[in-house]
């Protein structure tokens, strides 16, 4: 049956709609796995030695299990964010003659082999060893060790799969879990109670008596088998679509009556970013990364080099305009074809989104204006490049979108998720920042720093100044990649 | 006013449509049938653009619709799912719509008012989203939006397909009430010949893209087209594309 399940999902990848970037991603996701592998083998390797050079006095096995415990904090973290969990599609086996308890071993199996457990290894078994042969350490109890890691690993991971299945759905109930946590971590960092060197010493009592590695594998077990009663309990058509129920929103955005003819579509857009998951991150993500000016304002190298503010003005006013505009067609892709049906005229449907688009350039601009504290040429640089923005950076976006086919999932997290994320997508984040750094840049250094901030004001402005033109072309390159795009959004899957 | 002189399209050399012409009046009932495959959503979307033809054209009241948005105003559809906005309210997405032709929400409401019975007090007011209506709630949504703004043009592809019966009584009763006035051209295509001989004052029969009848439909329509389809039962049905 397992053999069954690998096929499934065999075809699947290569027939799926866009097999090209979901290949390329794997290309890319095995090169950074050979190189976090080839990272984390030399770390095992020099581990022993290093030790000993720098903590002459130590004993090194002692010295990495106090640290243990924060390392598998850490893991947990990076799994929470990282890790993808498998997935089986079990609708269309729900009516088949397949055991349930066979569908969800096969995804729990499928679970242990995930990169994330093999990391570790890399690190513990050269240590292991050079503790057997450099080390006064009976070997049984680092075998027993070793043994335990790997069971503790498992752990960490199963632990990982039931924090995301069962509780991000009511993320509430972890709290008790946070608070206990924090309340350890506090501890630790007052040096009341230090967990890490307790977790430690327990380590060491492992070594001593090797036979206590049943402990961490009957844990690992249990683990398994709390995972299994809770998706056996999944396997249901209506799980997954319980928290739906909720009361719909019905916020109605009447203020956006005042825009006129483009009021029907504002109206719109701002639904779809409030009422769902991928367009709602973006404005987070837009507050979140206002503090980037931070990283580059409080450096002294960037001092020298005032082109590097454009970069940062740039990205920081135009942020929700990357997030957002990169995909502007695809938003709209699980109705695109009711879009070019009904009587919406292109050039509105697009002047809509400039519109959002330049509002949030406005409003990301008025809230950078803080950074005025770290010079006046700041404030300028800025400003310049929310005009920039708006002028030039946006037709550009708009344009590229008459690319874009491929559909995005409204309902999807967008963590690790990248649908919608075409090659064309990338290259055309790249001159939207180079261009304006590289046109400051020119006209500082042959002229100063006015010109520079002149050059990018008057381009911004041309572009204003002439944006109903501007769409009226864009409009033509929708128009006449069409079908394209109405087949391409019509393509659903990965 | 339809027209669609020399139409074809091709996938990869295979075709899938191929109408030599065809004329539909204004005010017409026109029904489509035919297997699956034969083409009948097809030409629905070459009528509206949404795929693109490989050889002639379709002319809806005298504009080359792939060549002017013109027909836009008044022509409305409904073809599946994708023709709703899933994260809008039902009352929303007719307000939504309504704007688009002209309507305001005073006129959406007298309007939507009539459909009192036909929504079964299942879509209005339940404050819900169409993405949790069920398949069946949310074709009647797509549906009724589609007669909104008096459009000269209304494309139903499959609609009675996923209706309960006393929805597919009513629908019928609204179609036909629509037609009587003869200013409404309503398109609609089905698999179930009672229905479309019931609604339909013309019934065109599409066999692989191709047109084999073209009735006006009489009391004998539904013998001779029930005769039509179980001729070839034996033959196998051709595969949806």
């Amino acid at each position: 049956m397992f053999k069954r399940f690998l096929w499934l999902e065999y075809k699947s990848f290569f027939r799926s709609a866009s097999l090209g970037k979901s290949l390329g991603l794997k290309v890319l996701l095995i090169f950074l796995a050979i190189y976090f592998s080839a990272a984390f083998l030399m770390f095992g390797i020099g581990l022993y030695p290093l030790i000993q050079k720098f903590f002459p006095g130590e004993d090194p096995l002692q010295l990495v299990n106090r640290f243990v415990l924060l390392w598998l904090v850490f893991e947990l973290g990076m799994r929470f964010m990282l890790q993808t969990l498998p997935v089986l599609d079990i609708k269309p086996l729900l009516n088949l003659p397949v055991g349930r308890r066979k569908a969800v071993n096969y995804v729990l199996v499928k679970a242990m082999y995930s990169f994330f457990n093999f990391l570790p290894l890399f690190i513990v078994i050269p240590f292991g060893i050079f503790c057997i042969y450099k080390g006064q350490y009976n070997t049984w109890g680092i075998l027993g060790w070793m043994l335990a890691m790997l069971a503790i690993t498992q752990c960490v991971n199963f632990l990982n799969f039931i924090i995301k299945k069962k509780f991000t759905e009511n993320l509430k109930a972890l709290i008790p879990a946070i608070l206990v946590v924090l309340a350890f971590a506090a501890l630790e960092y007052f040096e009341i109670f230090e967990i890490s060197f307790w977790f430690g010493k327990m380590m060491d009592f492992l070594v001593a008596h090797p036979y206590l590695v049943i402990v961490p594998i009957a844990i690992f077990l249990a683990l398994f088998k709390w995972n299994q009663i809770n998706l056996e309990r999944k396997f249901y058509l209506d799980a997954g679509l319980k928290q739906k129920q909720k009361d719909a929103d019905t916020r109605d955005f009447v203020w956006t009556k005042k825009f006129g003819g483009i009021a029907p579509f504002l109206q719109l857009d701002l639904k779809l970013i409030w009422r769902n998951k991928r367009p709602k991150t973006t404005i987070y993500m837009s507050f979140i990364l206002l503090a980037y000016g931070f990283f580059f304002y409080t450096n002294d190298v960037y001092q020298e080099f005032e082109a590097f503010y454009v970069f940062a003005g740039i990205f920081m006013t135009g942020i929700f305009m990357m997030n957002f505009g990169q995909f502007v067609p695809a938003w709209d892709a699980s109705y695109y074809s009711m879009i070019m049906a009904q009587n919406i005229p292109l050039k509105q449907y697009l002047a809509s989104k400039a519109g959002l688009i330049t509002f949030s350039i406005v409003v990301l601009g008025i809230l950078t204006t803080p950074y005025v504290y770290f010079g006046w040429n700041i404030l300028l640089i800025n400003v310049v490049a929310a005009l920039y923005n708006i002028g030039v950076n946006v037709p550009i976006l708009l344009y590229a979108g008459s690319f874009n086919k491929k559909r995005i999932d409204l309902d999807k997290s967008p963590f690790m998720n990248y649908q919608g994320a075409g090659a064309a997508q990338w290259l055309v984040g790249l001159p939207l920042m180079i261009l304006p750094v590289f046109f400051f840049w020119l006209f500082q250094t042959f002229i100063n720093f006015e010109a520079a901030l002149i050059i990018l004001a008057v381009l911004g402005i041309i572009g204003i100044l002439l944006r109903s033109s501007l769409l009226n072309f864009i409009a033509g390159a929708y128009q006449k990649r069409k079908y394209a795009m109405i087949n391409g959004f019509k393509q659903s899957g990965e | 006013m339809i027209t669609a002189t020399n139409l074809s399209k091709a996938y990869k050399g295979v075709e899938v449509l191929n109408i030599a012409h065809l004329d539909i009046p204004p005010g017409q009932s026109f029904g489509l049938v035919g297997n699956n495959g034969a083409g009948k959503t097809t030409f629905f979307s070459l009528l509206l653009d949404l795929i693109q033809p490989t050889t002639g054209n379709i002319f809806n009241h005298e504009i080359t619709v792939s060549q002017s948005e013109a027909w836009k105003p008044f022509t409305a559809s409904f073809i599946d799912e994708s023709f709703l906005i899933g994260y809008l309210t039902p009352e929303e997405y007719f307000y939504f719509v309504g704007e688009l032709r002209g309507e305001n929400k005073a006129d959406i409401d007298t309007y939507l008012a009539q459909f009192e019975d036909f929504f079964h007090d299942e879509i209005l007011g339940r404050r819900k989203y169409l993405r949790d209506l069920s398949k069946g709630n949310q074709k009647k949504v797509g549906i009724v939006a589609a007669f909104i703004g008096s459009p000269k043009v209304v494309i139903l592809d499959e609609p009675f397909a996923n209706l309960d019966p006393t929805t597919q009584i009513r629908l019928k009763k609204i179609i036909k009430e629509l037609t009587e006035k003869r200013e409404t051209t309503v398109l609609v295509s089905s698999h179930d010949l009672i229905h479309v001989t019931e609604v339909c004052e013309r019934i065109v029969v599409l066999d692989k893209g191709h047109l084999v009848k073209d009735i006006k439909t009489s009391e004998a329509t539904l013998k001779e087209l029930e005769s039509y389809f179980s001729q070839d039962v034996n033959v196998g049905e051709p595969q949806e594309l």
